[in-house]
C-alpha cells in the first residue's frame, strides 16, 4: 500500500513538475515568436489554411482563435493578438477601442468571398433576382407580410417561403442587410438564423419552398445539395451567379465582399510576421481557392503588400461599416493617390 | 372471489407500472446506442494513430486531433489537482468541524445553488477574474482555474455525501482509544469515505472534459501548430475541435469530427472506468 501511495505521488509530482518546469516559450503569445492570429468565423479557414502551411515552411508557430470579427477586434485593441481576421472592415467605435488601447493597425485586404443567395435544387420558377425584390423579401417591414413567393414576382406559384440565413450577431449578416437592405444589421426577423453554414445548407435542401443565404465557402463545397441564383443590380443589369471567377473580378456584385487581416504595427516590426505577409502574397492564392473562398487579383497583393511595407495605418474602406459594390483595387489605387 | 379479483387488478397494474419503469430505462438506452452506433460507423474510417497524433489542417484526411487530445488530458489533470484538494478540504471542514454552525448550512445551500450555474457563467467569471484581473492571458492554468471552480460545487457536495455515510459510531469509538480529531478524520474518517469521495470527484471530472462552453468564453484557441507547453501556454481542446470540424463546409471534416467524438467518449469512459476501479479497490480493503 505505501509503494502505491508513492507511486501516486510521484505520478502527480512529475505532471506538475513537467507543467511548470518546460514552461519557456509558451508563456505569451504576442511576446514570443508565436504568431498570434484570432477574429471571424468566415476568414477562420483562410488563416487557419495559410497558419499550416507558414508552419510547415518556416517551423514558426501560429495560433488562431474564432471569436467572431467583432470579438477578434476587442482582442486586437488590447493588444491581445498580432493579427484579427475580420469579413467587414473596422467600425468607428473599433477604431475608438483601438485608440484607447494604443493599438495602431494595418489593413490588408486578403480574400474575396460572395454571399451566395441559394435555393432549393427543385425549385424550378427562380432563376435569379434583383436586389430589389431581395429587399422586398428581407426588409424589415416584409416582416409577417410577405411570406409567398408571389408576393415578390406574379408568375412565381403561391407557395410559402421559408428562410434561412447568418444569424444576426455575425459579419455576414451585417454585410448581407447593408448590401440589400441598405442598412447594416436590419432585416426582418422570422427566418431560421444559424451561425453554422452546414445547418443552413440542410435546411435549405430538406425544404423546396426555402431561399436562404450564407458565405460563398458553403456553396462550393454543396453544389449538388442547393442551387445558386444569379443577381441582378437592377432590372436592366444582367443577373451574375456567384462564381470563384465572377467575384475575383468584381462582376458578381453587390454581395461580393472583401475578408481582412489587421496587423497591429507592433506585431508588423517582427520577422515572423513581415515573413507571414510575406507568405500571404507568395503563397495564399492558392491555398484560399483550396479552402473556397476567392483571391485577390495578383495586382491587389501587389498594393497590399506594398501597403504593408510602407506600413500606411488606417482604413482605405469607408469608416462606418463596408462600402458596396467597389473592389478592394479601386479602392487602394484610391488610398494610394489620396492618402486620407 | 371479490379478494382474487382485486387481487389481479393489482398485479396487472404491478406488471403495468414495471413495464414503464423499464421503458423508462430502454428508451434512454436505445437512443444512446443509436447515436454512439451512428458515430462509431461514420468515424471508424479515421481513427488511426496518425490522426491521434496529426496536428489540425484544411484538408480533412491530414488533419489530426493531437494539440486538443494533449490540451485536454493537460486541462483535466490541472482542474483535477486544483477541484479536489480544495473541494474535499472543504467537504471535511463542513461535516467534522462546522456541523453545529449556522454558517455551514448557509454555506451548503449556496454550494448547492452554485452547482446548479449555466457552465457559461462561469466562463464569464475566468474571463474577467482570471484572464483579465489576474494577468494570466488565455492560458491552460486560467482555464483550468475556471473549470475548477465549475466542478468544486459537484466535489464538495458528493464528498460531503460520502463523509455523511461514516458511521458515528465508528467517531466515537476512535475517540474512546484516545485519539485527537485530526488523528480519527485522517485514520478513521477519510479511508472509510475514500471510495465514495473518489466516485464523486472523478465523475465530476469527467463531466468538466466535456465542457465547451466556459472554455470558449476564456479563450481556448481553435487552431494551432504546436502542443502546449506549460501552464501559461495557450491550448485547445477536444469538444473545440470537434465543432470546428462540425461547422466546417467540406463534408469530410463529419468524418473527423466523428471520430474525434469517438476520442472523447473514450476518454471519458477511461476516466469512469478508473473511478470504478479506485472505488472496487478501497472497499475491498475495508471489508
Amino acid at each position: 500500500m505505501n509503494v502505491k501511495r508513492i507511486g501516486l505521488l510521484a505520478v502527480i509530482t512529475i505532471f506538475t513538475f513537467s507543467m511548470i518546469a518546460c514552461d519557456g516559450n509558451g508563456a505569451n503569445g504576442q511576446n514570443g515568436n508565436v504568431i498570434s492570429l484570432d477574429g471571424s468565423n468566415t476568414v477562420y479557414p483562410v488563416a487557419g489554411a495559410i497558419s499550416e502551411e507558414f508552419s510547415a515552411a518556416t517551423s514558426i508557430n501560429t495560433t488562431v482563435g474564432v471569436s467572431g470579427t467583432g470579438g477578434g477586434f476587442q482582442r486586437f485593441c488590447r493588444g491581445e493578438i498580432d493579427i484579427t481576421g475580420a469579413s467587414r472592415p473596422i467600425r468607428d467605435s473599433e477604431l475608438q477601442a483601438c485608440a484607447e488601447g494604443g493599438v495602431d493597425y494595418l489593413e490588408l485586404p486578403i480574400a474575396y468571398d460572395g454571399i451566395t443567395v441559394a435555393v432549393h435544387p427543385d425549385n424550378d420558377w427562380v432563376d435569379e433576382m434583383t436586389v430589389d425584390e431581395l429587399k422586398k423579401l428581407w426588409e424589415p417591414a416584409a416582416q409577417g407580410k410577405i411570406t409567398h413567393w408571389n408576393q415578390i414576382r406574379d408568375e412565381w406559384p403561391e407557395r410559402r417561403i421559408e428562410l434561412f440565413g447568418n444569424s444576426t450577431d455575425n459579419g455576414t449578416y451585417d454585410y448581407f442587410t447593408h448590401a440589400i437592405v441598405g442598412e447594416q444589421h436590419s432585416s426582418r426577423g422570422d427566418y431560421t438564423g444559424n451561425v453554422n453554414g452546414n445547418i443552413l445548407i440542410q435546411g435549405i435542401s430538406n425544404n423546396t419552398n426555402a431561399l436562404g443565404f450564407f458565405p460563398f465557402a458553403y456553396y462550393f463545397e454543396n453544389q449538388d445539395r442547393v442551387r445558386s441564383i444569379g443577381i441582378a443590380l437592377d432590372e436592366d443589369s444582367p443577373a451574375v451567379v456567384p462564381s470563384q471567377d465572377s467575384i475575383n473580378d468584381g462582376s458578381y456584385q453587390p454581395l461580393a465582399r472583401p475578408m481582412f487581416f489587421y496587423v497591429s504595427t507592433e506585431a508588423a516590426e517582427r520577422e515572423e510576421v513581415q515573413q507571414f505577409i510575406e507568405f500571404i502574397a507568395a503563397e495564399g492564392p492558392e491555398l484560399i481557392r483550396e479552402v473556397g473562398y476567392v483571391d485577390l487579383p495578383q495586382s491587389s497583393y501587389e498594393m497590399v503588400l506594398a501597403r504593408f511595407d510602407q506600413r500606411i495605418t488606417g482604413t482605405a474602406f469607408t469608416v462606418d461599416g463596408a462600402q458596396v459594390g467597389i473592389t478592394v483595387e479601386e479602392l487602394l489605387k484610391h488610398a494610394q493617390t489620396d492618402p486620407s | 372471489m371479490k379478494i382474487s379479483t382485486a387481487d389481479a387488478n393489482h398485479r396487472w397494474g404491478e406488471q403495468l407500472f414495471r413495464y414503464l419503469c423499464m421503458a423508462a430505462v430502454l428508451i434512454p438506452l436505445l437512443i444512446l446506442g443509436i447515436l454512439v452506433l451512428d458515430t462509431f460507423i461514420d468515424g471508424l474510417e479515421r481513427l488511426s494513430w496518425e490522426f491521434l497524433s496529426s496536428f489540425p489542417s484544411r484538408i480533412a484526411m491530414r488533419a489530426g486531433f493531437w494539440p486538443a487530445l494533449v490540451g485536454s488530458i493537460y486541462l483535466i489533470g490541472l482542474t483535477a489537482l486544483i477541484a479536489i484538494p480544495v473541494g474535499v478540504g472543504a467537504a471535511i471542514y463542513l461535516n467534522e468541524y462546522g456541523e453545529q454552525h449556522w454558517f455551514a448550512d448557509f454555506i451548503e445551500i449556496n454550494i448547492a445553488n452554485l452547482a446548479g450555474v449555466p457552465s457559461v457563467i462561469y466562463g464569464l467569471l475566468g474571463l474577467e477574474l482570471f484572464v483579465r484581473a489576474s494577468g494570466m492571458g488565455r492560458s491552460l492554468l486560467a482555464g483550468a482555474l475556471t473549470l475548477a471552480l465549475l466542478i468544486l460545487p459537484i466535489v464538495i457536495l458528493a464528498s460531503r455525501e460520502a463523509l455523511r455515510s461514516v458511521p458515528d459510531s465508528l467517531r466515537s469509538a476512535s475517540y474512546g482509544l484516545g485519539a485527537t480529531k485530526w488523528q480519527t478524520i485522517r485514520q478513521v474518517v477519510l479511508p472509510m469515505a475514500l471510495p465514495g469521495i473518489l466516485t464523486g470527484t472523478i465523475l465530476s471530472v469527467s463531466r468538466a472534459i466535456g465542457e465547451t462552453a466556459p472554455l470558449i468564453v476564456v479563450g481556448a484557441l481553435s487552431y494551432m501548430t504546436f502542443v502546449p507547453s506549460g501552464i501559461h501556454s495557450e491550448f485547445t481542446v477536444m469538444p473545440i475541435q470537434i465543432y470546428d470540424w462540425v461547422t466546417r463546409p467540406q463534408e469530410e471534416f463529419l468524418i473527423n469530427a466523428a471520430a474525434g467524438i469517438i476520442v472523447l467518449l473514450m476518454t471519458m469512459l477511461l476516466l469512469n472506468a478508473l473511478a470504478i476501479v479506485l472505488r472496487n479497490h478501497y472497499q475491498n480493503r475495508f471489508r
